[in-house]
């Protein structure tokens, strides 16, 4: 069945590395409750910093060139005998390729097992909901987002495969058990995926479908595409171990005819 | 663990009973009510398993809501294996094994490739399996999502740590499965020999199909 419990305090968040402006592409502030969708190109890093104390941040991403190629939360996992995603690991397309890298990650907690949310578990954890002015439900959810954002790239819901989620801490149990543990999330805490194809993301700021708040109140976070550095030999996610360095292979030979 | 006593189903009742032979595909549409058996009949053998609504094949099984509703990742007696709509294919009324994997997904010729070396590249997986068996259909790689494992066991530790360790299964443990709406279901008798969700031995499966009693 599932849990929830909170952690007591935790240590303040190591201060951001700053990132010089001049290498900044795009910074956007995305609301608690919506979407976003966009390439980032091979090279070029996302960091996505949790503004407000982040309830999680459901992402997918695809080969932009290809998207039939896409993440693989499996492969993800099993590939590197984790299914809890940290600095150094990296994010697996369903072609043995490397979507994209976690360079920095000052958060530590983040989910690939349990997907996300959907009309139907938002109904059942707030309520009917209320309406804007617009008439649309204010209670967004991820998979309503991620199928709108498809669309508007001529996907559809078969293009859509399971999620992973940032700033999340789900433990399993010894028995199987899910618990979602709340208290680890920080504002200022940040995670960079370096894309190493050129990378689709599709970002829903909406709570964790596990989140036990019964109330509405995603968090707004920050997205910062930048320039990043050129890997050098000794890079932690190309050296990690020797089944990411075979990943590599097979990711740079994509880009081998360039 | 849960265990429960066998179902008394007779196998000359039933309407389907043939052997999947080891590393082969299968797929069948098992009809709202009726049980799927599929019985591990050597032992530790991998059953790489996914489901569709044989009327409309975008819905089909979703790993995600199915361990979110359960609150578990694991699959056994009880469990209801929920597709991305919300609604329930098929529910697991008999299981002797205990538990079975929702996380580990199928093997593929890219992804051995990574996990034992580029020379591996080229050996028979489930992902090829799945292809092939989907393309009676004209469906593809798209059609693809995180599958169930029956017998496979991928207990994950506090941390994380997650891998896939030698089975909790033995030669005819078991499991029934009702279909709760007309089920496309698609096999992988699991080819891999690279590591042990087969004991290093691929073997076959039996499955057996009664009517709604």
């Amino acid at each position: 069945m599932v849990q929830a419990s909170t952690v007591p305090n935790l240590p303040n968040v190591p201060n951001a590395t700053t990132i010089d402006s001049s290498l900044i592409l795009l910074d956007e502030k995305l609301p608690g409750g919506a979407y976003w969708h966009g390439i980032i190109k091979r090279g070029n890093t996302l960091r996505v910093t949790d503004l407000a104390r982040s309830q999680g941040v459901s992402l997918i991403c695809y080969n932009a060139d290809s998207p039939i190629e896409r993440l693989n939360v499996a492969d993800t996992a099993k590939i590197q005998f984790n299914a809890f995603l940290k600095q150094g690991m990296v994010l697996y397309s369903d072609m043995g390729r490397i979507l994209g890298s976690i360079t920095a990650d000052t958060s530590g907690h983040h989910d690939l097992i349990c997907g996300c949310s959907n009309a139907a578990s938002n109904a059942a954890k707030y309520g009917a909901g209320a309406y804007n002015k617009y008439g649309e439900s204010d209670y967004n959810n991820s998979r309503n987002n991620f199928l709108k954002a498809l669309a508007k790239r001529g996907l559809t819901r078969k293009d859509l495969m399971p999620n992973l989620n940032l700033f999340s801490r789900v433990s399993v149990h010894p028995n199987g058990d899910l618990e979602y543990v709340t208290g680890y999330e920080q504002a200022g805490s940040y995670v960079d995926l370096r894309a190493e194809m050129n990378l689709l993301v599709v970002i829903s700021n909406c709570p964790h479908v596990l989140h036990p708040a019964t109330v509405y109140q995603p968090q707004p976070i920050q997205l910062t595409v930048w320039r990043s550095p050129t890997p050098t030999p000794d890079d932690l996610c190309r050296t990690a171990n020797a089944e990411v360095m075979r990943g590599f292979i097979n990711t740079d030979a994509l880009f081998a005819q360039v | 663990m849960v265990t429960t006593l066998p179902i008394e189903l007779d196998p000359a009742t039933a309407i389907y009973d043939e052997e999947l032979p080891a590393r082969q595909p299968w797929s069948r549409v098992v009809k709202q009510g009726q049980i799927l058996r599929i019985i591990d009949l050597q032992g530790n053998q991998a059953v790489d398993t996914l489901f569709y609504n044989a009327h409309d094949p975008s819905e089909r099984y979703s790993a995600p809501d199915t361990v979110v509703r359960q609150g578990n990742i694991f699959i056994t007696t009880g469990t209801q294996l929920m597709s991305n709509d919300g609604n329930v294919m098929m529910t697991v009324i008999h299981d002797d094994c205990g538990k079975h994997d929702t996380l580990g997904g199928a093997c593929s010729m890219e992804s051995n490739s990574v996990r034992y070396g580029l020379h591996k590249k080229h050996l028979h997986a489930c992902v090829e399996n799945f292809l092939l068996e989907l393309s009676k259909y004209e469906m593809n790689k798209r059609d693809l999502v995180s599958n169930v494992n029956f017998y496979m066991n991928v207990p994950v530790s506090d941390d994380g740590t997650l891998e896939i360790v030698d089975g909790i299964s033995e030669a005819g443990k078991m499991i029934d499965l009702r279909a709760e709406m007309d089920v496309m279901v698609l096999i992988s008798n699991c080819p891999q020999i690279n590591n042990p969700c087969n004991a290093y031995n691929p073997t076959p499966a039996r499955l057996i199909i009664w009517d709604a009693a």
